[in-house]
């Protein structure tokens, strides 16, 4: 049996067969965007998870460019030191909204609401996630906390950077209970995604579909879900204190009324640290579906790739006091602290060992996907061996709170997070709307968007590890070469991400039909699905016979339509 | 001992600079082996097994997982982390524990700037003057917010909280003139909030704190004044060329009517001047907040005549 050289056989009632197609358009009769329901109703109201995810896709990208925006206005200001274009207050609030909203609008709800969403179901052969309406709920309550948040903007905008450090921000006079009122109800959508993921792997796996046999996407939105349910609710609770505490006056975290300021910083980070996982193991199993597709390889390690996950879920919530070395924790609090760090950074490594190794004897292809898997590999093997810097208690002294810090989170963040979301976009761009992007347009800025982030913030590690603080409106003369090259490479590489946005736009309408499985994978939405897929995923209930990524036992038939 | 900057790192100005500046060295260059190592991998890979002609009709031949291979790329980096470990808490006790036979000066960081407390009764702004070779116990305190207190070139950082002392010491090895940065946020003036290290010889420093406790007398006031604006951080929100800072500038305010937030009015006159000095959220200036902190204690009466005397004259030059 292994032995056989088995072409995949779909179930055929599954796949679109020619007369299925309709000449006009190039794509299947029968799919989630036309059978849906027609009018703007039929998307506001609907429960389909595929729709739902184009929702998320929307609201969570325009955040992008808006928080995208704001960073770019900040490197403008940043190019030469003193006051350029902003006044002080007026930097500090671009600052706030360019962290708040790349946290908590962006980033966060990403991976998980956007292609969890839409693939997830699809990925384990399943009809939809386990409740659509608390589905459809979740993207409610994002608009409705994000809506919180902008009225922030609009009165007076919170200047208390976004981890909202008291006694700062129970003093400011800028209007932070929106912006931390809106971060509380943010919170419960991303526990409502978290709790349907989890139940949604548990009990809706097509029959066959073992947990080693899921694809690496579902075990690192798994082992994400389980941190956004068990860790949002503490960042809900912080926040509704800091707001009870600067409606009300109750001291908690204020001094000036006994209360304590680096309990809210235990707070915010028992969070915000676990929150950092949630933005990357996402990504992480995104990266190890393009790694094996595009290599034509079994994972290696899949084992150790999928546990790594867990062990990440499990001691990010241990090590929370490394973002507080400086803050005159005790001594056996820090020492603490720094070992966990070490530890939870070895899963990390595990994973890009094991990528790196499943690229050898592969067939590898260099489609617009795979690039950005690559850039992740190069970008996070570099944010992830700066965090070994930083988890060294004497070298953190130093380093702490300057721009070696904003280059590390940036390095994980985008060259991670952002990187793996993009891939993973322009992986499944196809299977969501059925048309294929431009190839040379997606080479072209992906190089924009790689040479731009290393301009941007490798600098920013110089800058750092020279002493320069973070959150500086401006800065002494000697930093200033570095700070304008830092800027230009923001620019490059924010066009390299609006080339990112009109290749995708272009291709939704007037790319070629991509065909049910443009790039010969082996997971369900490729194999058993047409693209796009019908409203319900599957004709019939998918068999599982092979795992994920066994390419050693099947040849992927590389199905292209039009 | 080396005591230049380094492409990466600051002049090594302190004695635990050496240990954390050698630990620096140590992490770069094993994390600069692994980065070569995973990118060298992956070009090469990339290179010899990009997909050909047919590649696609053959079954993955390639090896799926290997034990040992996990096992060595697990252990082998949780040793050389615990080896950084070990050496980062080590460096961190040194950084930690102050000696016992150390100069203590009381360091107040307030919006926005950093006041010094002598134990010889000096006092000074935004200029902290030490003595080399001398081990410094910095007890360091808020008056609102909290300030992280910042010294690149010793490697020296502690958050300085409102509710608590906290501490910090180093012994500066090297003559010189050093940054001081906050770098806690703090609000609209934290990137002002920045000061100067002076690292003085024993006998310098010793006539230093000499000239201070008597303070600069003979100096017309004028002058003493113009140099107070700028030593004792009024410069960080008062302008003098008539432009609104965080406050109201200082030129032409002498002689003049100032209005108040609560619709009151008064010619600006010596006492004014003196009560905004020292109380001065007693009266705010229509457009403002009350953010100024007090400067009782920090100023000597002769120091006090010497900024009513630069602003008074401001106030004729803008006639």
């Amino acid at each position: 049996m292994s032995n056989a050289a088995t072409h995949t056989e779909p179930l055929r009632s599954n796949l679109a067969v020619p007369d299925q197609i309709d000449e006009k358009t190039g794509l299947p009769r029968e799919n989630y965007i036309q059978d849906g329901g027609k009018g703007l109703k039929s998307w506001l109201l609907t429960m389909d998870h595929k729709r739902i995810a184009i929702l998320y896709l929307i609201t969570v990208v325009a955040a992008f460019f808006v928080g995208g925006i704001m960073a770019l206005l900040i490197r403008l200001e940043l190019f030469l030191p003193d006051e350029q274009f902003f006044n002080a207050d007026q930097y500090n609030q671009l600052f706030t909204l360019h962290g708040a909203i790349m946290i908590f609008l962006f980033i966060i709800p990403s991976i998980p609401a956007i292609l969890g969403n839409f693939v997830l179901p699809l990925q384990i052969g399943a009809k939809d996630v386990a409740f659509p309406k608390l589905n459809l709920a979740s993207w409610y309550v994002y608009m409705l906390g994000a809506g919180i948040t902008l009225i922030s903007i609009f009165t007076s905008a919170a200047d208390t950077g976004w981890t909202f450090y008291t006694p700062y921000s129970s003093s400011t006079s800028t209007s932070v209970i929106p912006m931390t009122m809106g971060v509380f109800v943010l919170g419960f959508s991303s526990i409502f995604t978290g709790l349907n993921f989890i139940v949604t792997v548990h009990k809706l796996r097509a029959p066959g579909l073992t947990w080693f046999k899921m694809p690496l996407m579902v075990w690192g939105l798994y082992a994400t879900a389980i941190i956004q349910v068990l860790a949002t609710p503490v960042l809900g609770i912080t926040v509704l204190l800091l707001t009870l505490e600067r409606a009300f006056g109750i001291g908690i975290f204020d001094p000036a009324m006994g209360g304590d300021p680096v309990l809210y910083q235990h707070f915010f980070w028992f969070y915000s640290h676990p929150a950092v996982y949630i933005m990357i193991l996402p990504g992480m199993g995104i990266m190890s579906d393009l790694i094996a597709t595009f290599s034509h390889r079994k994972i290696f390690g899949y084992k150790f790739v999928a546990f790594s996950s867990l062990a990440i879920a499990l001691v990010s919530f241990l090590v929370w006091g490394h973002h507080m070395f400086t803050s005159g924790q005790s001594e056996i609090a820090v020492m603490i602290f720094s070992f966990l760090t070490f530890m939870v950074g070895i899963p990390s490594a595990i994973k890009v060992f094991n990528w790196t190794t499943t690229l050898y004897k592969g067939s590898i292809s260099f489609a617009v996907p795979m690039l950005y898997a690559l850039g992740f590999l190069f970008l996070f093997t570099i944010g992830g061996l700066t965090g070994i810097v930083i988890g060294a208690l004497s070298l953190d002294i130093h380093l702490h709170d300057t721009y070696f810090i904003v280059a590390h989170f940036h390095y994980v963040m985008v060259g991670g997070t952002v990187m793996a979301l993009i891939g993973g976009l322009y992986y499944w761009w196809p299977k969501i709307w059925g048309r294929m992007y431009s190839r040379t347009l997606g080479v072209f800025a992906f190089l924009l968007v790689f040479v731009g982030f290393n301009m941007t913030f490798f600098t920013q590690f110089i800058l750092g590890a020279r002493g320069m603080p973070r959150r500086y409106f401006t800065y002494v003369e000697q930093f200033q070469p570095l700070h304008a090259f830092s800027s230009s490479g923001a620019m490059v590489m924010g066009l390299g991400f609006l080339l990112v946005a009109i290749n995708l736009w272009w291709a939704i309408k007037h790319g070629k039909p991509a065909g049910s499985n443009p790039w010969g994978a082996l997971t369900l939405e490729w194999t058993e699905c047409t693209s796009p897929p019908i409203p319900h995923n599957f004709k019939e209930t998918p068999k599982i016979e092979y795992g994920a990524y066994e390419y050693d036992r099947v040849i992927p038939t590389m199905e292209k339509q039009g | 001992m080396d005591t230049t900057a380094t492409f990466w790192l600051p002049v090594p100005a302190s004695t635990v600079a050496q240990d954390i500046d050698a630990l620096w060295s140590f992490v770069f260059w094993i994390s600069t082996f692994f980065f070569l190592l995973i990118l060298g991998m992956m070009i090469v890979f990339a290179i010899r097994y990009r997909r050909r002609a047919g590649d696609v009709e053959r079954l993955d031949k390639g090896p799926s997982h290997n034990n040992p291979l996990e096992a060595a790329w697990i252990i082998i980096p949780t040793l050389i982390v615990l080896v950084i470990f070990v050496w980062g808490f080590r460096g961190y006790m040194k950084m930690t524990v102050v000696p016992a036979n150390s100069m203590e000066v009381k360091v107040t960081g307030q919006k926005w700037f950093w006041s010094f407390a002598y134990p010889e009764g000096a006092s000074s702004v935004n200029d902290l003057v030490v003595p080399v070779d001398t081990p410094v116990k910095l007890l360091m305190s808020s008056q609102d917010v909290i300030h992280s207190f910042y010294v690149p070139a010793f490697r020296v950082k502690r958050d300085v909280l409102p509710n608590r002392y906290q501490v910090a010491w180093f012994e500066a090895n090297q003559v010189g003139e050093f940054d001081l940065f906050c770098t806690e946020y703090c609000g609209t003036s934290h990137s002002d909030m920045i000061g100067k290290v002076r690292v003085l010889s024993k006998a310098d420093y010793a006539s230093w704190l000499e000239e201070s406790t008597i303070g600069a007398e003979g100096m017309d006031p004028v002058e003493l004044g113009r140099k107070l604006y700028t030593a004792k951080a009024c410069m960080t929100c008062h302008s003098v060329d008539g432009n609104p800072g965080n406050g109201p500038t200082f030129k032409g305010v002498f002689g003049h009517q100032v209005e108040f937030a609560d619709g009151s009015s008064l010619m600006a006159d010596e006492n004014y001047i003196r009560e905004s000095i020292l109380s001065p959220r007693a009266k705010i200036v229509a457009g403002f907040q009350p953010i100024m902190p007090t400067y009782q204690g920090l100023l000597k009466d002769a120091e006090i005549d010497a900024l009513v005397a630069y602003i008074k004259s401001l106030g004729a030059e803008s006639e």
